[in-house]
């Protein structure tokens, strides 16, 4: 595993930023990265004998698999948060969503198969004395319908909620508290039992997807291949978003909404309708993270956990796309192996790393990467950033 | 390998076997040990990883088991549910391990039943839980609800005649499960509807007023009142000091609680609690040389005189033991042989007497009362004449009084119903 | 806002009032008499003595029993050390003697006299263990010896106490020192038990009735459960059931009235809690407009802070937390000055960036915490003064602590507002935060201001550390449990408006206790939750907004 996560690493240190200083430079070759590293490691699981020293273990498989939807969570984080300067604080609330959704189709696969042999209910529901399924769970034994609240529950979610904070102006700081609340919100509802959802525990147990034995590693392979193939698609959809007319609007919103607003532009509609395109990619990822790593609880709602996919981004660099996939691979890979190394110390890393971030690598890695470049395209132009974080900070427009 | 997933139940066998060939190869026997040791749980968990160290130490000295000497492996699940599956599926496929020590929550276990059903490693659980579950690969050393809740609620309801019952836990799934076992129980026992008060809380709940104060109500109806708590860590520390400032000393209503330990009240302000009342299958203060020679040599390994024992620890204690045994007996760590050389298995208990390992994957054990002292200990008032034996499924909740566990032969089943003498939910 | 105060006051003035003759709900100290020694000495009592150290727990009553009638008030204190878990007894020759703790080791004394015994070792000493239903037996037979206390409101308690319990020994014993009794409270309280004793065994349905009047009124739980038991009862008359539920109909309406009070003190006791957190972050916040992730920990370390006081002087408990107060301010407060001094003065005018840096430094702090005093809880103990509750009456009785922390944190909010309005620190603090160029312009030092306006919001935030390691754990986590909810409380009063700060506390903490009882606890906090999502969309600038030019 450490060796295919290096492989992406060490390419994308070297291959991977052939931009032309634009991020949109980098959009094929990353995309032909990140299918090339799945088919090989998805090969090397199925094909090859678990004696071959390039054999790939499932274990892995769904580490990627794990990393590449938490890839798209910081996607869907950078499109509202780099592009446009909302700042959620709740995006893990909509991954949740989603990844319950998916979660509640996955309960129903189990059918009479869980430990009470209840033909309908879940486990949870039986012990719970439950009579019936609650309303909310019908009609999500399909897996067509499953898919469609997979995608629609949080996008009404972000619908309502957007369409009432960008109407009556609710901006900055004022919005990223709001969508705390409204994960924490979630994350207490969620805990309680009369909820249906079935409280502390969430949903687990997991049997089978489409029929496809959740265990078997052609199942993983396949989940860890689609995983992917979402990531680059929807990479690819913002990237086109973002270089269109729309994205053009989007920027010029973040980068003084009043002025927009002036030209006649309807902010607040641009704004509703990117945040629940967001809202759709991070619930999209919840659905693919869940059945890979097997349990969905709400401990997903809890507010810090939407503050680590913020950091994600802000190491990886905003505004970037690429660099919000590369910070949240980078991050969750260290932290796989450094709590594993030094448990006592994990956090304190995880701090100082927060902290030296905003200060010194306001555009992170791929800022760090970009100006480098340009360091020794031109070697005598511009000085080194990080020793002089006011001053580029202070260009940024303020978000 | 594909084949092997395919034909699940044979090629399981084989896995497993496989697994086992490679730990024979290696100079070594794996004990992974899967405690969180960062995040909200570590304050529990750390103690377990600790007992589980020494105890690997110890056997070391002894000469190690089967020849070998014995390699712990720790890794740090980080209270994150999702990640004990990980970790577990690390420690059984990267490391190779032989038995699991771990899991305190619920929902750590759950979360890990799956992936150690799907590679059939060998966990031990050794915290008290809601019961309800009964998997070939765990065996469930701490109490089961019918070895804690219900003899607690007898010594109340005999020895203290109490008539008016509050229910009072955090929302989670233990205290759910708890309460409807005991609330069937009750009205079996002749208790009214109007008499048991049904109270749920937030994890880490600090505004205890209200709930106080109703209780305060709900008691001051004549009748004998007990609060009967399975309120969760945290939450423990200003619900007894709310219990104490208004007024309700444990003579007037006492509380029993489940959840509530040495280790927790090494943390308390234990004046408001004298008086109250513990349900545990193991107290520090229950004087036996077992018992002596344990916190000596817990008080060692640690390098602190003030650490306390509890009852987590025993369990993970006569799991240890009754492991050793269980391999020393089947000549091999290969999890299908050392699954059935454990039932039946006996170690004493650190209170005196004997723990059995039943077919059920449930030990039998003593039930002890306990009042708490001011020095943060539990003074026993009460305790079960014998061991009672673990029952994996509550004959009190409609939906698993039919079911039983057996793990011999023929039946060889985690929920086998009585009724229909049919086995379901196994995964394999 | 005045109502508020309003209501403080007048919870105040009910608590200071004498005539209501509050009570302490702790049990008392009473004095060890030691005139007794004659009649503790006897054989008779000496055997049973004796035999108390013999006998099980369960078979320990009927011994008591025995000693309370022979030994009567000279047994005293016996059953108090008893009760207390104090009683030991000499292996070697089954004496009873008290042990208590004393400042080196253990104390060591006779029972009755309370002179002092040379020492014993551990082993050739033994405990007499006591249960729970052994102290409900000692409790009542101290109440019963006390009828003669020379205390009043021993004996007033001592009469209630028996009033669960009227047999006709204990009314006997009420009629006779009712006789003697001078005090009016006491009287009062006699009386009612010799009504309730009336009720239930009169004959005629006139006595009865005239038991009813004199029970009328009265808020006792127990008044309240033999009226409910003759309403219904078919052994009364039907006018003696009439007369008893529209007594009882009364007395229930008194006892809503005090349950709403008792409601509003919850509410404003959570407001006071949740003002005390946020009051500092809507300095840091609301002022510097810096989001402060790490203000949790600010008060984390406030709590930590008290937990060391009591540390050092393990001896002063009493007084430790009035040098903790000013100790965790100024520990929080030096922690605030260094971050915003080595962070936050990077990021001005980026206030998402500092939240992000600001929640790293949170992280930090927990584990500092949790590797310097471990992630166990730690231990703070409150002062006796502030255990216990004034009982104001049977239904409704105030928290101390509960009611020293609503007078604290009113004290720190007006303090606050003093240093703001009338100091000159204040003054620079106004000014740059409503014009930071133009206060510069003027010649104030605006770093200066804002390490001390960060500072100041620290600190107040580690005072409030202090009052809440006496209300809930002091752990790593306890900064984590308030943050939010601090937040949803500056930004519901409008940021830069510290009375919008308090009237949010209160509103938020009375509106959570009024939705408790309907739905429970998590759906009061959800609701209130969505209630300030839905509220901000409205008026986005919270309650009281910033005017004029200041507000952008």
């Amino acid at each position: 595993m450490s060796q295919s996560l290096s492989s992406i690493a060490r390419f994308s240190a070297s291959d991977l930023f052939k931009g032309k200083g634009q991020p949109g430079g980098r959009v094929a070759p990353f995309v032909a990265i990140l299918l090339a590293v799945t088919v090989l490691a998805s090969a090397a699981n199925l094909l090859l004998p678990e004696s071959s020293p390039f054999y790939v273990s499932t274990y892995t498989i769904t580490l990627l698999g794990k990393y590449l939807s938490y890839a798209m969570l910081a996607l869907a984080v950078d499109v509202i948060w780099g592009y446009c300067g909302i700042l959620s604080l709740g995006h893990g609330a909509f991954f949740a969503l989603g990844g319950y959704a998916m979660g509640m189709y996955l309960m129903r696969q189990i059918g009479d198969r869980g430990v009470y042999g209840h033909p309908e209910l879940p486990d949870f529901m039986v012990f719970l004395d439950w009579s019936e399924l609650p309303w909310y769970w019908l009609g999500m034994d399909q897996f067509w319908f499953a898919m469609l609240m997979v995608l629609a529950v949080p996008g009404l979610l972000a619908y309502i909620f957007g369409w009432l904070a960008f109407r009556s102006r609710v901006t900055g700081v004022y919005l990223s508290i709001m969508t705390q609340a409204l994960t924490y919100a979630l994350l207490l509802a969620f805990f309680r039992n009369e909820m249906g959802f079935g409280g502390n525990n969430g949903l687990t147990d997991f049997k089978d997807i489409l029929g496809f034995d959740l265990q078997s590693d052609t199942t993983r392979v396949a989940l860890f291949a689609i995983t992917a193939l979402m990531l680059a698609l929807t990479f690819i959809t913002s990237h086109w978003i973002m270089q269109s007319r729309l994205g053009k609007v989007v920027v010029a919103i973040r980068d003084g909404e009043a002025r927009a607003r002036f030209l006649g532009y309807r902010t607040d509609n641009f704004k509703v309708w990117l945040f629940v395109y967001s809202a759709m990619i991070a619930a999209i990822a919840g659905a693919l993270y869940v059945p890979q790593v097997g349990i969905i609880n709400p401990g997903e709602f809890s507010p810090i956990n939407s503050i680590e996919i913020v950091i994600w981004v802000a190491v990886g660099g905003r505004g970037t796309l690429i660099g919000a996939i590369v910070g949240a691979l980078l991050v969750n890979y260290a932290k796989t192996r450094f709590t594993a190394i030094m448990p006592d110390g994990w956090l304190f890393a995880l701090g100082a790393l927060f902290v030296l971030v905003t200060l010194f690598l306001p555009k992170g890695l791929v800022g760090v990467y970009d100006q480098l470049k340009a360091h020794f395209a031109q070697p005598q132009s511009k000085s080194d950033e990080s020793s002089t974080p006011h001053q580029e900070s202070a260009k940024e427009a303020s978000v | 390998m594909k084949i092997k997933k395919l034909v699940s139940g044979m090629a399981l066998a084989m896995g497993a076997s496989m697994v086992s060939y490679g730990a024979l190869a290696a100079d070594t026997i794996k004990v992974g040990v899967l405690h969180s040791l960062s995040g909200t749980m570590a304050i529990s968990e750390t103690t377990l990883k600790d007992t589980v160290l020494m105890m690997v130490e110890e056997q070391n000295k002894k000469g190690g088991l089967l020849g070998k000497q014995l390699e712990a492996v720790v890794v740090d699940p980080a209270s994150n549910w999702p990640l004990f599956a990980e970790k577990a599926r690390e420690l059984l496929t990267k490391d190779k391990v032989d038995v699991i020590f771990g899991g305190w929550t619920s929902v750590s276990r759950k979360s890990v039943l799956p992936v150690i059903e799907e590679l059939n490693g060998l966990m031990f659980y050794p915290v008290q839980y809601e019961g309800e579950e009964s998997s070939k690969n765990v065996f469930y050393t701490g109490a089961a609800p019918n070895q804690q809740a219900i003899p607690a609620v007898d010594y109340l309801m005999n020895e203290l005649g109490v008539e008016r019952w509050v229910l009072a836990g955090t929302d989670y799934v233990y205290p759910r499960t708890t309460n409807k076992i005991l609330e069937a129980y009750l009205k079996a026992k002749g208790v009214a509807d109007s008499d048991i008060m049904i109270n749920y809380t937030p994890f880490g709940h600090s505004d205890w007023q209200s709930i106080v104060s109703d209780v305060k109500k709900f008691g001051s109806k004549g009748k004998k009142t007990a609060v009967v708590s399975t309120i969760n860590g945290d939450a423990n520390v200003p619900f007894y000091k709310e219990l104490g400032n208004q007024g309700i000393s444990s003579e007037d209503i006492p509380v029993v609680a489940f959840s509530v330990g040495e280790e927790e009240l090494s943390g308390i302000d234990t004046k408001p609690l004298v008086g109250h009342l513990a349900a545990w299958n193991y107290f520090q203060s229950v004087d036996s040389e077992a018992n002596e020679a344990f916190i000596t040599n817990w008080k060692a390994f640690i390098g602190n005189p003030k650490r306390v024992t509890n009852d987590p620890m025993e369990a993970t204690y006569i799991g240890f033991n009754m492991w050793t045994q269980a391999v020393k007996k089947a000549g091999t760590t290969d999890v299908d042989a050392v699954e059935q050389a454990m039932i039946g298995q006996k170690s004493p208990n650190l209170t005196g007497g004997v723990a059995v390992m039943n077919k059920n994957h449930h030990l039998s054990k003593p039930v002890l009362i306990g009042e708490i002292q001011d020095d943060g200990q539990f003074e026993v008032v009460w305790e079960t004449e014998g061991v009672v034996a673990g029952d994996a499924w509550s004959d009190f909740l409609p939906g698993s009084k039919d079911l039983i566990s057996d793990w011999t032969s023929p039946i060889k089943c985690g929920n086998y119903n009585t009724v229909t003498r049919t086995c379901s939910g196994q995964n394999f | 806002m005045k109502r508020y105060l309003a209501l403080c006051c007048c919870l105040l003035s009910l608590w200071l009032n004498p005539a209501l003759n509050s009570v302490y709900a702790e049990t008392d100290t009473g004095k060890t008499s030691t005139g007794e020694t004659t009649t503790a000495s006897s054989p008779h009592i000496q055997q049973l003595l004796t035999e108390l150290t013999q006998k099980s727990l369960n078979k320990a009553v009927p011994v008591l029993e025995k000693l309370e009638q022979s030994g009567g008030e000279a047994m005293l204190p016996l059953f108090r050390t008893m009760l207390d878990g104090n009683l030991y007894f000499i292996k070697a020759n089954r004496q009873v003697i008290s042990v208590t703790k004393a400042e080196s080791g253990k104390a060591f004394a006779n029972v009755f006299t309370g002179e002092p015994l040379p020492e014993f070792t551990k082993k050739q000493i033994k405990k007499i263990r006591v249960n729970n239903r052994l102290r409900g037996y000692l409790r009542d037979a101290i109440a019963r010896i006390q009828l003669s206390s020379s205390d009043p409101a021993a004996r007033e308690k001592a009469v209630r106490n028996l009033l669960s319990d009227l047999d006709p020994s204990t009314i006997e014993a009420i009629q006779s020192a009712r006789v003697n009794e001078s005090n009016t409270a006491v009287q009062e309280m006699m009386d009612l038990a010799l009504a309730m004793h009336k009720l239930t065994n009169a004959a005629l349905a006139v006595d009865q009735l005239e038991a009813i009047e004199a029970l009328s009124g009265s808020l006792e739980s127990e008044v309240r459960n033999l009226l409910a038991r003759v309403s219904e009862s078919e052994n009364y008359e039907p006018a003696v059931n009439k007369a008893a539920a529209s007594a009882l109909v009364k007395i229930q309406d008194k006892v809503e009235f005090y349950a709403f009070i008792d409601q509003l003190f919850f509410g404003l006791s959570l407001g006071s809690v949740l003002l005390l957190a946020a009051i500092g972050l809507a300095i840091t916040f609301g002022v510097m407009g810096v989001i402060n992730m790490a203000h949790g920990e600010m008060i984390m370390l406030g709590a930590y802070t008290t937990y060391v006081v009591q540390l050092m002087l393990p001896n002063h408990i009493e007084y430790s937390l009035w040098l903790a107060i000013p100790l965790a301010f100024i520990v929080s407060g030096l922690m605030g000055v260094l971050i915003e001094r080595g962070v936050i003065r990077f990021l001005h005018g980026r206030p998402l960036e500092t939240l992000l840096a600001t929640f790293g430094i949170s992280l930090i702090l927990q584990q500092l915490v949790r590797t310097i005093f471990s992630p166990l809880n730690r231990q703070v103990a409150s002062p006796e003064w502030m255990s216990g509750s004034i009982e104001i009456n049977p239904v409704l009785s105030l928290t101390l602590n509960r009611l020293y922390i609503l007078a604290f944190a009113l004290l720190v909010f007006f303090l606050l507002q003093l240093i703001l309005k009338k100091t000159s620190l204040g003054l620079n603090v106004r000014a740059v935060s409503q014009n930071r160029n133009m206060a510069r312009a003027m010649g104030v030092r605006s770093d200066w201001v804002d390490a001390m306006t960060f500072g100041l919001g620290s600190g107040i935030a580690g005072i409030a550390g202090v009052a809440l390691s006496q209300l809930t754990n002091v752990g790593p986590n306890l900064g984590q449990a308030y943050i939010i909810d601090s937040f949803m409380v500056v930004v519901f009063g409008g940021v830069g408006n510290l009375l919008g700060t308090l009237v949010a506390a209160f509103s938020l903490g009375i509106a959570n206790k009024f939705l408790e009882p309907v739905t429970g606890a998590v759906l009061a906090s959800i609701l209130v939750l969505v209630f300030i999502i839905l509220f901000i969309q409205k008026r986005p600038k919270g309650l009281f907004p910033q005017k004029g030019r200041a507000a952008e």
